[in-house]
């Protein structure tokens, strides 16, 4: 499978099943589009070119077919069955260490923190025993994540001082190495916060949604104050106490600013070089929703982010965001990119009271409770769907040509629209592939600015 | 090749099928997406 589009000025061109991009010039592209329905001859008479360059064009093609790097085949499916059936362990926790949060954010997924549940706190000894649970289920894993998130988990600080603390004392015990990450709001977030998470934390996630009246509007206070006063100068001392790395300003952009890449600007404007912006995921009647008709505004807005990125980039100004990030030459291995996230698998999230859901977007959701901390699960036959979930286990990933960057999307969406795992969100889809084109785009740029150099 | 530039290089999916799905790489929603999957930035542990 070949997709190819044009974008920015370059001309690209991907070969699904290898993994190929390559950048083409014009002839060579119409070549391209021509090239599986119509014989040499035919190419020769529709195209508008002279017959060497038409020939020059159809030479480099068909050595790049030889060499499996264009019109390859999908030879994955069985592959994925046979890692499929290999037994996994579980390698990340989230821990919801506060149902209970300080801010009123109007699309909360997690309903102001509470999960469809009331408030609670995580206790130290559920943390010690989630960490057990992970430690135990792991197998000979050695790199073990844990995210830190809510709720607000600097509502229940001192437990994650201890989790960590515990979580480091069996490390050299049991071959580990945890991998922190703290997800925060950033309203009590202090230099004590700071130094601890500048120690412990191999990542933090700054939750802010850009410009100030953008994030006030969806992100205000319980009282309905601003957060952006409160939370904007912390973040920047925080990023830059981080040398600007290992951490992201995330956001998430609504129907209420589909010109979301100024957003992302405004963060990359106040000295962000690490930021996150993600379409909302809610359902259809929340008037902040995406709908389909916001589609061509979303792809022009990802458009104009990924041309000024290539801009900053060349005047010394770069960033990162981390939607755009691929990597074209390290990245995974096609198991990983055919097999997804590992949620319900090698990935878990823990309730205050020690619940095992699938993963963060699931808690509440009674029908995917899975065990708790305590136990282990007891229902491996919901384990079991999410294992056997894959890129052919869905109907629309078979002919995407993003499946090998999105291994089928996020289960959680698809269960929020479609009532089960196994399908996919369209409007999310719709807009993974433009970032991938965008993204692509990207790495052509650079490359070339690499070449002129 | 003067007409194709190859970003990646010679290097395909199907060359990571026999060491591959070792298992040791990030899980995508440890780090920026909590709503979204996204796996073609992750770096693979065994490539570092």
């Amino acid at each position: 499978m070949v997709h190819q589009y044009k974008n920015n000025g370059y001309n690209i061109v991907m070969d699904v099943c290898s993994g190929a991009v390559h950048v083409v010039d014009d002839v060579t592209y119409d070549v391209i589009a021509l090239f599986s329905e119509k014989s040499p001859d035919e190419i020769r008479r529709l195209l508008p070119y002279e017959d060497q360059e038409i020939e020059e064009a159809l030479e480099e093609v068909i050595s790049l077919k030889e060499e499996g790097l264009l019109f390859s085949e999908d030879i994955y499916e069985e592959y994925i069955e046979e890692v499929k059936n290999r037994k996994t362990v579980v390698k990340a926790l989230c821990l919801h260490i506060a149902h209970d949060c300080n801010l009123a954010c109007r699309y909360c997924f997690a309903g102001e923190g509470e999960y469809k549940g009331d408030r609670s706190l995580m206790s130290p000894e559920v943390g010690r025993a989630a960490l057990d649970f992970l430690v135990q289920n792991s197998g000979s894993r050695h790199n073990l994540e844990v995210d830190f998130f809510g709720g607000e988990p600097t509502m229940n600080f001192d437990v994650v001082r201890e989790i960590v603390r515990y979580g480091r004392s069996l490390e050299d015990k049991y071959d580990k190495h945890f991998r922190f990450t703290l997800t925060t709001n950033g309203i009590l977030l202090d230099d004590e916060i700071m130094d601890f998470a500048n120690r412990e934390m191999d990542n933090v996630v700054l939750s802010i949604d850009g410009r100030k009246e953008v994030n006030d509007y969806m992100r205000p206070t319980k009282n309905g104050r601003s957060s952006y006063d409160i939370i904007m100068p912390k973040f920047i001392r925080f990023a830059e106490s981080r040398q600007q790395e290992r951490y992201y300003v995330r956001g998430t952009f609504t129907r209420r600013n589909l010109d979301f890449s100024r957003d992302v600007l405004h963060l990359a404007d106040a000295g962000f070089k690490q930021i996150s912006m993600e379409p909302v995921v809610s359902s259809p009647e929340e008037p902040y929703s995406i709908r389909e008709e916001d589609l061509p505004v979303i792809f022009e807005e990802y458009d104009r982010l990924a041309a000024e990125m290539v801009s900053r980039s060349r005047e010394g100004r770069w960033f990162n965001f981390f939607h755009f990030m691929i990597d074209l030459t390290g990245g995974p291995c096609v198991a990983k990119r055919l097999s997804g996230c590992g949620s319900g698998t090698e990935y878990l999230a823990v309730t205050p009271w020690g619940d095992l859901y699938p993963c963060h977007q699931f808690v509440g959701e009674k029908d995917y409770l899975l065990g708790d901390v305590y136990k282990g699960i007891e229902r491996a036959e919901i384990c079991d769907a999410f294992r056997s979930c894959n890129v052919y286990t869905k109907k629309k990933c078979r002919d995407c040509f993003a499946r090998f960057y999105c291994s089928g999307g996020c289960a959680a969406n698809s269960y929020k629209f479609h009532g089960t795992i196994d399908d996919t969100c369209d409007l999310s889809c719709e807009m993974e592939r433009k970032r991938v084109e965008c993204a692509i785009m990207i790495k052509a740029a650079l490359a070339q600015e690499g070449e002129d150099e | 090749m003067k007409r194709v530039k190859t970003l990646t290089g010679k290097k395909t999916y199907a060359g990571s099928m026999c060491k591959g799905g070792c298992g040791e790489c990030q899980t995508s929603c440890q780090s920026a997406c909590k709503t979204s999957c996204t796996v073609g930035n992750q770096t693979c542990e065994n490539h570092k």
